[in-house]
């Protein structure tokens, strides 16, 4: 749950996280195994097809919600059930105390609902002088711990054995030993005995099926079954998005929903109940049963032209499992109630700005969540048109305003970017990187050395760089981006070098300036949008067959960040789109277009070579090929990473953000990285060269860090050029 | 379609998987054989694998202290099915439950059931559970035994959307897919099998 008052508040929590030992190696470990499983899970299912099919059918249900209400509740109603709909989070508990203390009930059992949490229904009902025991496992454990779910799925993943051991060992008031299987078996004898007593039962719901009034339910415990079979009431309550048309509908979504949760094909119980079922402790053998819809804002939600689509999650909590940094912090620091991406996003909804806007800023902008969503929801952008709004709403920070109104500002952004170059002079020593960090840095940034603002811009080198192409096969327009063309302008030399001869014409606009990513990280997205209508005119599409850029970043977000800074409709939008189109990333340029082989380049030298996949590029851009292809075509001797397309930490302005947590996430790449025992390691993103070069040397590591420009540009033939 | 023996064999694989113990059987008698002979073999301290070990609060105790010998459950039987069944069991023993299993919540060594179908791509019993009894004697039992005629087994759930909507389309229905035991790795991510349901599930697929 979030408490701090402000970032820096935030920040503090932050580090107490970074510095549990036993939930970074806890999460280390899930991180590595999950994509395994979850691989394993999907064999021989076409994952993408799987998605877009859940996508299609619940924006299919959401335009419909209020129908789909209507239609369940007739259908439950005339089997017996009570339907409910609460309008916001105080009205549920209302409703499920009343239900308690009508049907004269006073010990209550719960299996796992995320929509009780988003209510805090327990609190109330315990206020309420009800006894409510969670039987979940995990929830229960964080309910004897007065805790909060660190995981959807997964509550107590934020605790060790040991520590259960301990809780146990106070509930039963006898030692217990610190071994899984028995801590398990102490909860099913525990927790029997409050099923037996219980005279209500309160469930969630995974679906509610329009077209019977029927409710499914998932779980692996069992627990959710004796709860909805033992006492003689039965309350379900579940958010309002959970309504879906048919059996079928609820089908296809189960067939993602375990695979992307935990790496099951199932879980051990699927459960479906039309209505009050027999029930020998009921009154006349039946059960008293009543489904509560919880709306908290999902009606409006659901009409919302951008974030719909969140009502399109179907909880499986694999945002968070994927996410590097969820990896560092874990659920009580990445998330409210609701937790991993979805829960950045969920939080500002149903929890309000004040619990959501520190959040809102952690997202490292890799991809990761969106790439293995179930859904198809397209998190990083939201979280980014959160972080957005809620800088409309309050006031922008002067940081965030005022990077906005450099980068707005091409000349102003360049005449500052030539003076820092002066002004660093004193702290590199003559050398490329910045031996004492600037007064602007904090002692954090330490860890990782930082490159300086090269001499000599790329801008500057370009009249005497430029290449002459007399008969072109392509001609490009190059994009440097800021990072190329101010701090590592040899990458684009090296660029140049390794088109040698091949037939490639190359311009490279003036007018052009930084792509606008950082704005949009920082919440600036007028100042996005105005740096992406001047660069869309300095690149002149019209007379190029390809805007080149070395950056995977920029690639990303020329491709896809451009078109969705404009409303559908207008000048710019198109403009966008036909900008977009022309748009390839260097690698995708030299593999697909220029189809570059092993005769371009001289004979193989054998250098055991690693990848690091940068996010924009294998996410961002769905390249995964491409740079591998090259790399082993210029003849080195490649050798795979583990987890090479696990982001490296940079993230553009969040390493200077949160500076602990990128170190962190470095610290594992490079570990990752070393166990390759690669000599060279190489990728397609300046900003990734500066953090794993950076942190390669900080920690004295011999390994050559190099653009995918310049290997290639090493391994070039002389005879070809 | 898929023919029957490469369901069979899916399903077995599938289930497997997740730790249930897959037997063929050719007959009913020999399904009731081997519900009995699991029941005579199985350990004789009933409650070593739900803990019994281990010491607890009172009231979880005191629940411990209803359960008295070897007991089998097996609501929703055909008559003649429970007869020879009866037989067999007193025959060896095994006290055969009568009345509701509301007064065994503490526990059963085994619940006998009948699969209503089989999902071979992920091994999934199908059980129609609306009977209060049915669905305890898959929920408090240590071994859940189920028979599952290997006619009945299809390849996907989506196989069976027809006849599950119209089960679904009954007031009072309660239909359970079961997968594997009880399972949970709520601690730790380790895998413990056997939490609030079945520390374990049989499936006994008969041939016709």
């Amino acid at each position: 749950m979030q408490t701090a008052r402000d970032l820096k508040g935030y920040k503090k929590e932050i580090q107490g996280a970074l510095e549990n030992d036993f939930l970074r190696s806890a999460m280390d470990k899930f991180a590595v195994a999950y994509p395994a499983s979850r691989a394993r899970a999907f064999a021989g299912i076409d994952v993408p097809s799987l998605v877009a099919e859940i996508a299609a059918i619940k924006d299919a249900n959401l335009a419909r919600l209020d129908q789909l209400l209507a239609e369940f509740t007739r259908h439950a109603e005339a089997c017996g059930v009570k339907v409910h709909l609460a309008e916001d989070a105080e009205a549920a508990n209302r409703i499920i105390a009343e239900i308690a203390h009508a049907g004269g009930a006073h010990r209550i059992v719960k299996s796992k609902s995320m929509t009780a949490e988003e209510t805090l229904l327990n609190h109330h009902l315990e206020a309420e002088g009800l006894e409510v025991v969670e039987t979940d496992l995990g929830e229960w454990i964080i309910q004897l711990r007065h805790e909060g779910p660190s995981h959807m799925v997964m509550p107590a993943i934020h605790l060790s054995r040991h520590q259960v051991a301990d809780l146990f060992s106070e509930v039963t008031r006898t030692r217990q030993d610190a071994e899984i299987e028995r801590l398990v078996k102490v909860s099913r004898r525990e927790l029997r005995a409050r099923y037996v007593e219980a005279d209500m039962g309160i469930t969630g719901a995974n679906f509610a099926i329009a077209d019977t009034g029927a409710i499914g339910i998932t779980t692996n415990e069992g627990n959710a079954r004796l709860v909805a079979t033992l006492p003689r009431i039965h309350v379900a309550l579940m958010g309002i998005d959970k309504l879906v048309s048919t059996l079928t509908d609820a089908l296809r979504i189960n067939r993602a929903l375990p695979r992307n949760a935990t790496g099951q094909k199932i879980t051990s119980y699927v459960t479906w109940i039309t209505g009050p079922v027999a029930c020998a402790a009921g009154p006349e053998g039946r059960k008293e049963m009543h489904i509560v819809f919880l709306d908290n804002g999902r009606r409006a939600l659901a009409r919302d032209p951008i974030f719909a689509q969140v009502l399109r999650c179907v909880r499986c909590g694999a945002c968070a499992n994927v996410c590097p940094v969820y990896r560092m912090v874990g659920g009580h620091q990445y998330g409210h109630i609701y937790i991993g991406a979805i829960g950045l996003i969920l939080t500002y909804f149903f929890h309000g700005r004040d619990k959501a806007r520190n959040l809102v800023q952690n997202c490292i902008n890799c991809g990761a969540c969106k790439a293995v969503c179930a859904a198809g929801i397209d998190l990083p952008h939201l979280i980014k048109e959160i972080h957005t709004r809620i800088q409309d709403e309050t006031g922008h920070p002067l940081q965030s305003s005022m990077l906005a109104k450099v980068l707005a500002n091409r000349g102003l952004f360049h005449r500052l970017l030539r003076a820092a170059r002066v002004a660093q002079k004193p702290i590199t020593g003559g050398t490329p990187y910045l031996r004492h960090l600037p007064m602007i840095f904090s002692k954090e940034q330490n860890f990782r050395v930082l490159p300086a603002i090269a001499e000599v811009p790329f801008r500057d080198r370009w009249p005497v760089l430029r290449p002459r192409v007399e008969r072109p096969r392509w001609r490009v327009a190059l994009f440097s981006g800021c990072v190329q063309d101010f701090v590592h302008p040899e990458q684009l030399e090296a660029g140049l070098k390794s088109m040698e001869g091949l037939g490639v014409r190359v311009e490279f606009p003036m007018g052009q300036s930084c792509c606008g990513l950082p704005a949009q990280m920082m919440g600036e997205k007028e100042a996005a949008r105005r740096v992406a209508i001047q660069n869309m005119a300095a690149m002149a599409t019209e007379r190029c067959d390809y805007i080149v850029t070395l950056c995977a970043s920029c690639a990303s977000h020329l491709t896809h960040g451009y078109p969705k800074l404009f409303t559908e409709g207008t000048e710019e939008k198109r403009l966008a789109q036909a900008f977009s189109a022309k748009v390839i990333t260097f690698s995708r340029f030299l593999s697909e277009v220029v189809k570059i082989g092993p005769e371009h380049f001289g004979p193989a030298v054998g250098v055991k070579t690693t990848y690091h996949a940068p996010c924009h590029l294998c996410r961002g851009l769905e390249e995964h090929e491409a740079p591998k292809a090259l790399i082993k075509a210029a003849g080195m001797d490649f050798a795979p990473a583990a987890e090479e397309e696990t982001c490296c930490g940079f993230g553009g302005t969040y390493s200077s953000k949160f500076p602990t947590i990128s170190a962190q996430i470095l610290e594992l790449k490079l570990a990752d990285i070393e166990r390759t025992g690669a000599a060279v390691l190489v990728t397609e993103c300046p900003g990734c060269v500066m953090q794993l070069r950076g942190g390669a040397k900080r920690a004295g590591m011999p390994l050559k860090v190099l653009h995918l420009a310049e290997a290639l540009a090493e391994a070039r033939a002389p005879a070809d050029k | 379609m898929p023919s029957r023996e490469t369901l069979v064999t899916e399903f077995t694989a599938r289930a497997e998987e997740v730790s249930a113990v897959v037997s063929t059987v050719a007959s009913i008698d020999a399904a009731l054989d081997h519900v009995v002979d699991l029941c005579v073999g199985k350990d004789a301290c009933q409650w070593l694998l739900a803990g019994c070990e281990a010491p607890l609060s009172a009231p979880a105790e005191n629940l411990c202290a209803t359960v008295a010998a070897k007991v089998l459950a097996a609501p929703g039987l055909a008559e003649d099915l429970r007869d020879r069944l009866a037989q067999r069991c007193r025959a060896n023993g095994i006290h055969l439950v009568e009345g509701s299993l509301r007064q065994r919540l503490g526990g059963i060594d085994i619940g006998l059931t009948f699969a209503d179908a089989g999902i071979a791509e992920t091994g999934t019993l199908v059980i129609d559970s609306s009977d209060e009894e049915t669905r305890l004697a898959t929920m408090i039992s240590e071994v859940h035994v189920a028979i599952l005629p290997a006619g009945k087994i299809v390849a996907t759930a989506d196989d069976l959307a027809v006849p599950l909507g119209q089960a679904l389309a009954r007031p009072g229905n309660f239909t359970a897919f079961i997968t594997g035991a009880s399972r949970t790795a709520d601690i730790e991510r380790v895998l413990a099998i056997g939490v609030h349901g079945p520390l374990a599930l049989h499936i006994l697929i008969l041939e016709d």
